[in-house]
């Protein structure tokens, strides 16, 4: 049977166009019930159950099969991914809204759908020749939908009846479970049994904690004041009509870490961000919801306030209060500081998501509304209902935000699921890869379907295609226990004396074919995470560690870049070629250096490294002499317990000439592909740039640099590090370091682009002082290196293009999702550190040497070099306590004073650090003055105060309470 | 865009081995010496048929001395795209089109029969919808066999293409044509098993070529047998009006 669906369309360029499809319905479409005796099932598609035993309700008490609305899924995809409702059948009307709609809650969708446990079958209603309706004159698609889902409903009820006895309590029923009122109505008006989800899983016999996680999405929570607490937002139609006639702003509103009430908005047009601060003024805005924004007048804007401001611990109820210290604050602010100010009057698009943190239970014993409090600081607390608070309240758990209605204080959620508890690695360990959306889950077996089949063997067609460099001394160089060696080396001296260096990269595009799970896995996954203990591979194992990994004494394929270098370091000519390789050693950088160092070695292994080693110094020397950045960001390394894997030193990463030689030859590979990939595919060459940093990001560099006498120029790179190279102070080493470290911080990142999308001007790289850069030489943990490789292979002949990646729109979103997994692996990379250190002060009070880095208001930031990690001291006590030593804020010359102490940036402090754990849920690494000595506020030094260590550990743990002018945190 | 579902059926409801519902009547225009119309779902053309005649105009240089000079036409109606189009014939597209549907006829026309003479083929596509090529080769071959031209056999063309990387899609519509992946059409003379023309928009991968040329295979043996049975429906009743009720008048004894 055939029908045609006709509808209208808006092209790009506004005509309306007349978009006739055809639509096949037919009549081999089955119902999926085992009972069936009409349909020719076969057996892998007799999904649901012929006596029907799950789904036990009080109110339903007969065997019935679920069929769910479309909003049911959308918003109880918690409650569905419970292993408690089976037996449902999604209607294909249902499936593709949600597709549509929201494609994270689809993927979910999909995956309780492949659990063959679950007894979810899909019904194509839309082709079934008994069950499609066409859409009636007047009709909305939601209504048609609606109707859809009830035609079907009711036809399975029919189609089911015949095959079954007659006798209510054996006979299978439907049950619609819709959360649309109007659905809900007419569904029972046409006979068919309806309910809400709530009413439903209410009902249900063994399922108590459900009820937890149903979404509260009509914002119906018992109790709770009715006074509106926030100004209304404006509907979708107004917000357009602002946003046309230009009265109003669309932007993305970005929470302060700092202070919970403050915020800005970034618009486009705009050179700066607008800030919004207040109550009313954020709206309910939540951080990365994009939001429509009206600008205030001149004569309102306000400065941002520099102090920091918590939500407070309790739960104050549905009362808005904390702006009045703001209010006093701004008052204050000179005019010069004044910022755009605005204030968000409508919700474009919410960016919620879930939420790892904790619970703080209610003081009410019987109450089940508590309040959670997330992790991520820029997140407000959540109020939940659930009635196992006892149990969650030591747990690290998952909530979701539902609805956040004018009515309330705090948005609405609910429950998700427990991780356990606070202070496990492991809990926290899966709250940071869950908080940085790094995908962590195992491999699906659909995935590992297309790893190569063991024992993997090199067939003499793979020789044939392949250029053998077996018999070349190729050696690979890396950190200490790197198993993913994706890199190695070789050089030799040609007869016209200049030599050949070869970069040898693992060829993981043999394996990985376009298109297929496992690529799609890796570039979901874009990259590979790096944890202190634990690494989340982009690809699985076996590839990773194994069949790609260019491991010593084994042959391995390769993508080789071969230059022929003068003795000076200059290019004669570049090839590319795919190979076969034998490393003849895989050496730790250590390693290296020693047979570098080692006179008495004259073996080729070495010969290559010397030769390989005297050109990287030349190569490197040239590209700082061209302006390349020397950049210092502190980097440790923890030496971890081979048992508890808990933290027992730390140590610094030590840098020496073999890894620069290394990273030398992967620069200029990477460059020479960039080259000629760009060469080849002018319009979708996938490379790396890293824009030139605004001036005014260099402020508090040049304004650092002046107070301690030093001119920062910062007009290009070149001349940024020949003043950087120049800022030396013999009195204070770390000086230099700290310049650097600031420096690093005014940078932009580097992203990938599609080079079809950018004028060949802007794919410079700033960093390396480079015109044109991309990534080649990490295949293995890089997705972006793929596709390099594949593009290599074209434009070599090895290998075939397919559609992606000849397009640039396609490349340029791959991109995107690229450039934002490695900001967020990177971010999860720094939060593992901080973990670690947490755990590593966990039994600890030190003195250490730091260093300021900015001077605050109420607060200075101080790295501690030996740790690499920056803590706030607090120099105001906090909200409600009176400080005894008040100290003088100088913003000028950016300074804190105290009688005839005076804080600077770069000034020295001693320190003494510990975990503040007398919040047993948030650990907090805190910092107490020990000198320069101020009475009544530093603390006595650890050497003096070290047969009081103990008693002072004891009093901790058992008496919280710390001097309260004292109290100071760490920021994270 | 997912091409083919889990449940194994295409956006439009089909299965990845079935074609669209194909229409088509011979003889639909009197002046015309062949005529045919042709759907193949929204795909619809028309094709007309004029000669063999003697060649006129510049063709009679053209046309070689021992076989007849075969003309094509490709065009596509004002009205035929979602958008109007600006030049219906005569552009690039089209230039290529001609030139590709006279590959594959003259490979099925006997051409030896009509020494220096000429036949003019025009087709017409009045609404594309996708596997515009293929509707034109298959009504052209229509058309001729209405003209009473000397065939080997039909030429029958059929695309197909590959969704989610792995299953082969025979006749492909519009929107699976515009969703990205590669597209493979193939004109055959289906019983002897020869193909005429074979073109791809894009490479495929070499794993998957065979299994898509071979799902195009398929397909144009199952159009061969549609359009076989509308010229015997046709030449049945228009037999039965004049009073023929022979076969081989038609040209075919297939
Ligand atoms: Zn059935």
């Amino acid at each position: 049977m055939l029908t045609t669906k006709t509808f209208l369309r808006k092209t790009k360029r506004g005509n309306i166009l007349k978009i006739v499809r055809e639509h096949y319905l037919r009549d081999d479409i089955w119902c999926g019930s085992s009972l069936c005796k009409n349909c020719s099932l076969k057996e892998k598609d007799k999904v649901l159950d012929k006596e029907v035993i799950s789904n036990v309700s009080s109110v339903f008490s007969f065997p019935h099969y679920l069929v769910l609305d479309t909003n049911v899924v959308l918003h109880q995809i918690d409650v569905l991914e419970e292993d408690v409702l089976e037996n449902v059948i999604i209607l294909q009307t249902v499936l593709e809204e949600v597709k549509h709609r929201s494609s994270p809650v689809y993927r979910r969708l999909k995956d309780i759908i492949e659990n063959p446990n679950r007894k979810f079958y899909i019904f194509v209603n839309e082709h079934h020749k008994d069950t499609y309706v066409e859409r009636k004159p007047g009709e909305t698609a939601n209504d048609r939908n609606d109707r859809a889902i009830r035609v079907a409903t009711s036809w399975y009820a029919t189609h089911l009846s015949g095959s079954q006895p007659k006798a209510k309590n054996k006979h299978v029923s439907m049950v619609l479970l819709t959360d649309d009122a109007d659905n809900c109505q007419k569904a029972k008006a046409e006979g068919l049994i309806a309910s809400t989800v709530y009413d439903y899983v209410k009902s249900l016999q063994d399922a108590p904690t459900l009820l937890d996680k149903l979404s509260k999405k009509d914002g119906v929570f018992e109790g709770g004041s009715k006074e509106p607490l926030f100004p209304l937002h404006l509907s979708p139609k107004e917000i357009q009509d602002g946003l046309k006639a230009g009265k109003l702003h669309q932007g993305t509103f970005l929470a302060s870490r700092e202070n919970f009430l403050e915020g800005s908005v970034n618009v486009e047009g705009f050179e700066k961000f607008i800030l919004v601060q207040g109550h009313a003024g954020l709206n309910r805005a939540v951080d990365g919801d994009t939001v429509a924004l009206e600008l205030l007048p001149e004569s309102d804007w306000v400065a941002p306030s520099d102090i920091v401001l918590e939500d407070s611990e309790d739960d104050p109820g549905d009362i808005l209060d904390e702006e009045v210290k703001m209010e006093k604050e701004k008052a204050k602010a000179k005019k010069v500081e004044r910022e755009p100010t605005g204030r968000v009057v409508g919700i474009i698009r919410r960016k919620w998501r879930q939420y790892c943190g904790i619970l703080l239970p209610s003081q009410d014993k019987n109450s089940v509304r508590h309040l959670f409090v997330p992790a991520e600081r820029k997140i407000p607390k959540i109020r939940i209902e659930t009635r196992q608070a006892e149990k969650l309240k030591s747990q690290r758990i998952i909530v979701a935000i539902d609805a956040w209605p004018r009515t309330s204080r705090y948005p609405l959620g609910h429950f998700v699921r427990a991780l356990g508890n606070v202070g496990d690695k492991d809990t926290e360990n899966e709250v940071l890869l869950l908080e940085h959306d790094v995908p962590h889950s195992k491999f699906s077996d659909q995935v590992l379907s297309f790893l190569p089949k063991l024992p993997w063997i090199i067939t003499e067609e793979d020789y044939a295609k392949r250029v053998d460099l077996r018999g070349l001394t190729i050696c690979s160089v890396d950190p200490v226990g790197c198993t993913d060696i994706d890199d190695a080396l070789h050089c030799r001296e040609l007869e016209n004396g200049n030599y050949e260096v070869g970069v040898h990269i693992a060829d993981v595009s043999h394996f990985i074919r376009p298109g297929n799970a496992l690529d799609k896995e890796a570039a979901l996954r874009a990259t590979t995470v790096y944890l202190v203990d634990k690494r989340i591979d982009m690809v699985p194992e076996l590839l990773s560690s194994n069949l790609c990994s260019l491991r010593g004494n084994v042959e391995r394929f390769a993508f080789s870049c071969i230059w022929e270098i003068t003795k000076n370091a200059e290019i004669v000519n570049t090839k590319f070629h795919k190979s076969v390789i034998c490393s003849k050693a895989a050496l730790t950088y250590g390693e290296a250096q020693a047979k570098i160092d080692d006179k008495n070695l004259n073996d080729d292994v070495a010969k290559s490294l010397r030769g390989l080693n005297s050109l990287a110094k030349i190569l490197k020397k040239r590209r700082i002499e061209n302006g390349a950045l020397v950049l210092a960001s502190p980097e440790i390394r923890f030496q971890v317990d081979s048992e508890t894997h808990d933290p027992i030193e730390v140590v610094a990463k030590k840098m020496l000439e073999t890894n620069s030689m290394v990273e030398e030859f992967m620069l200029l590979a990477n460059i020479s592909v960039a080259e000629k990939i760009f060469q080849e595919f002018p319009d979708c060459a996938m490379l790396r740039r890293h824009p030139q940093p605004p001036p005014s990001n260099f402020d508090p560099l040049i304004k650092a640099g002046n107070l301690q006498g030093f001119e920062i120029n910062v007009e290009s790179g070149k001349q940024l590090a020949e003043s950087l190279d120049l800022a030396l102070k013999p009195e204070n080493p770390y000086f230099n370091t700290m310049l650097r470290i600031m420096a690093t911080r005014c940078m932009m990142q580097a992203v990938y682009f599609a080079s079809g999308m950018l004028q060949k001007e802007e794919f410079a790289h700033y960093g390396l002082a480079c015109p044109i850069y991309t990534h080649f030489t990490s295949p293995i943990r890089r997705y972006a290196d793929i596709i390099v490789h594949r593009l290599l292979a074209a434009c070599i002949g090895a290998d075939s293009t397919y559609a992606d990646l000849l397009d640039k729109r396609k490349s340029h979103s791959l991109c995107h999702n690229l450039n934002y997994r490695n900001r967020m692996a990177q971010y999860a990379g720094r939060a593992s550190v901080n973990l670690h250190t947490h755990l590593f002060f966990r039994n600890r009070v030190q003195d250490e040497q730091g260093y300021v880095l900015y001077v605050r208001k109420n607060a200075l930031q101080v790295l501690i070099p030996k740790y690499g990690l920056e803590g706030t001291l607090y120099l105001a006590p906090p909200k409600g306590q009176v400080a005894k030593v008040n100290f003088t804020y100088n913003e000028e010359e950016q300074s804190q004073s105290y009688g005839s102490i005076k804080f600077r940036v770069f000034d020295p402090v001693t320190v003494q650090l510990s975990l503040d754990r007398t919040n047993v849920q948030h650990e907090k690494l805190m910092l107490l003055l020990v000198k320069p000595e101020i009475p009544d506020f530093s603390v006595p030094s650890q050497a003096a105060a070290d047969e009081a260590m103990d008693v002072d550990q004891v009093k901790d743990t058992a008496a919280p309470s710390q001097p309260p002018s004292k109290r100071q945190r760490k920021s994270k | 865009m997912e091409l083919l579902s889990d449940q194994g059926l295409r956006l439009d409801g089909r299965r990845p081995e079935e074609l669209r519902n194909i229409r088509c009547k011979l003889g639909v225009f009197s002046q015309a010496d062949g005529s045919a119309y042709l759907e193949q779902g929204n795909t619809k053309v028309l094709a007309t048929v004029y000669g063999p005649h003697q060649p006129r105009g510049q063709s009679r240089n053209k046309a070689p001395h021992d076989q007849v000079f075969v003309n094509c036409q490709y065009s596509m109606a004002v009205f035929s795209t979602g958008e109007r189009k600006r030049r219906p014939r005569g552009d690039r597209k089209s230039q290529e089109m001609s030139i590709h549907l006279r590959q594959a006829l003259v490979a099925a026309i006997r051409t030896e029969l009509y020494p220096r003479s000429q036949l003019d083929i025009f087709v017409e596509v009045l609404q594309a919808d996708g596997g515009n090529y293929c509707a034109c080769v298959n009504a052209a071959t229509l058309a001729l066999v209405d003209a009473g031209v000397g065939m080997r056999e039909y030429a029958v063309a059929c695309s197909a293409s590959l969704a989610n990387g792995e299953v082969a899609l025979v006749d492909v519509s519009h929107l699976e044509e515009s969703s990205g992946g590669s597209n493979l059409t193939v004109a055959t003379l289906p019983v002897s098993g020869q193909v005429a023309l074979m073109e791809m928009s894009q490479r495929f991968h070499s794993d998957h070529l065979p299994k898509v040329l071979e799902r195009a295979i398929e397909g144009c043996k199952d159009i061969h047998q549609i359009l076989d049975g509308a010229v015997r429906k046709h030449v049945e009743e228009t037999g039965r009006a004049s009073g023929w009720g022979q076969v081989d008048r038609a040209g075919i004894a297939l």
